[in-house]
């Protein structure tokens, strides 16, 4: 980009400042409404791919589910809940087609080998066993750590696995219950999730009511599914 | 600087003989950090694509309103409203790839081609040869995207676009599709473009000389 450089290079008078600023407050401007506009355009869109995505991760992890609803964790009591709090610590609680309950979905997350790893895991309380895992996010190697959702023996480890001791990812073979195969290649990765998993149960597992108390599913229209047709606010 | 060039000259020079990664060697962050797989490179390359055409438009129906102390400024506000543009629909249209090419496509704004394009051609040439200019350099740089993208992802997973070529027996280059694989196949991508234009000046020479002893 160097030969046509040559012309249009002084300019034969100073535009004022007062041009120079305008010229910029006028880009600035026009440029935020723009994004303005987009961002309103998009804004339902992107809402709902998240709750669907949301959605989908939780029927992934926990089996047989048709229904969840959002529980949080207030005055140390489950309660349902649909609003979008500041800070909030969800879990989400997955019901059969009777409505009947299933398990609990828990989100935790923590260190992996690149950056940190969000995992939604499958809680059955019934017989305290983990039933499902699924990496929300995470930005391994590409290859390599990145089996720990790609790999579907790895992740299968996760579909009927004791709690209690804690989950350890072994090289040998697993041989007790609460043991997961760990991805060769992929230690790190690997013994991240089971620590991350474990780390949601010694959090959540206390703090769940027992079992057979667990919150009913309330049969409303959630705001994240409703289908009523939202003003999108198009430019 | 000829007036009268024919537009489909400008692009080809970009799409070819002037191509923005394999002969002006621009734009390699997003480059290296994203085509690690063809599908990768190809939404990359055009998100880059939609950006520089859009703003090399605008940049040229503007050129004489925008003084040129702040011509640099005000092409990265238009750029990055361009890249907002892209981000937001590509997050509400294509939730899966814009989670894979995360922080890249926000940093579209900051790619030296597009900025470049805006200096050197845009804010310096008539709307219709500022469009064919982007379209060159656009259809460049996503060549070298879903090139290098395609080889990496040939080699690194033994598939292209997603689709399993060599079978189950196939062992894939896991380094082909880590960073240092990036590095390798745009070397070797670059030691094609260079010796391509070596043979062509030697028989280009060759026949002159041929021409003179005749």
């Amino acid at each position: 980009m160097s030969e046509e450089k040559v012309e249009q290079d002084a300019g034969p008078e100073e535009p004022s400042p007062l041009r120079l600023i305008g010229t910029l407050a006028i880009a600035g401007l026009a440029s935020g409404i723009i994004i303005i506009a987009i961002y309103l355009a998009t804004f339902e869109t992107i809402k709902e791919n998240k709750a669907r995505e949301l959605r989908e991760s939780v029927f992934r992890v926990l089996p047989n589910v048709t229904k969840m609803q959002k529980l949080l964790l207030k005055e140390g009591k489950l309660v349902v809940s649909y609003e979008e709090e500041k800070g909030e610590e969800p879990i989400y609680a997955g019901y059969d087609d009777s409505g009947k309950f299933l398990g609990y979905a828990i989100p935790s997350d923590g260190p992996g080998f690149a950056d940190t790893i969000s995992v939604l895991y499958g809680y059955r309380p019934a017989d305290r066993k983990v039933i499902g895992m699924w990496i929300l996010a995470s930005r391994e190697t590409p290859g390599l750590g990145d089996k720990i959702y790609k790999d579907a023996a790895f992740v299968a480890n996760f579909d009927d696995l004791a709690i209690e001791p804690p989950i350890v990812a072994t090289k040998k073979g697993k041989t007790k219950p609460n043991e997961i195969d760990a991805i060769t290649g992929a230690t790190i990765s690997s013994v991240a999730v089971a620590r991350i998993i474990n780390k949601g149960n010694d959090y959540w597992v206390s703090k769940l009511p027992e079992p057979g108390a667990e919150p009913a599913y309330v049969e409303v229209a959630t705001p994240a599914a409703s289908s009523e047709p939202v003003d999108t606010q198009a430019p | 600087m000829a007036k009268e060039q024919h537009a489909y000259e400008e692009f080809m020079k970009g799409l070819w003989r002037e191509n923005p990664v394999f002969v002006q060697v621009l734009g390699l962050c997003p480059l290296l950090a994203v085509t690690n797989s063809a599908i990768n490179g190809l939404a990359m390359g055009l998100a880059s694509f939609f950006v520089l055409l859009g703003s090399s438009i605008l940049v040229s129906l503007l050129k004489n309103y925008i003084p040129k102390q702040v011509r640099i400024s005000c092409f990265i506000i238009i750029i990055a409203t361009f890249v907002t543009v892209v981000d937001y629909s590509l997050a509400a249209a294509m939730p899966v790839i814009h989670k894979e090419l995360g922080a890249f496509i926000p940093l579209i704004v900051c790619n030296c081609l597009i900025l470049g394009r805006m200096e050197a051609f845009a804010s310096r040439n008539t709307l219709r040869m500022s469009i064919a200019d982007a379209f060159g350099m656009g259809a460049g740089f996503l060549f070298a995207l879903v090139a290098l993208g395609g080889a990496r992802e040939i080699l690194g997973v033994g598939e292209f676009f997603g689709l399993s070529l060599f079978g189950p027996n196939f062992e894939p280059w896991v380094i082909m599709i880590l960073p240092p694989g990036g590095f390798i196949t745009l070397g070797v991508m670059l030691l094609y473009f260079n010796w391509v234009e070596e043979r062509k000046n030697q028989i280009d020479k060759q026949l002159a000389a041929e021409d003179g002893v005749n």
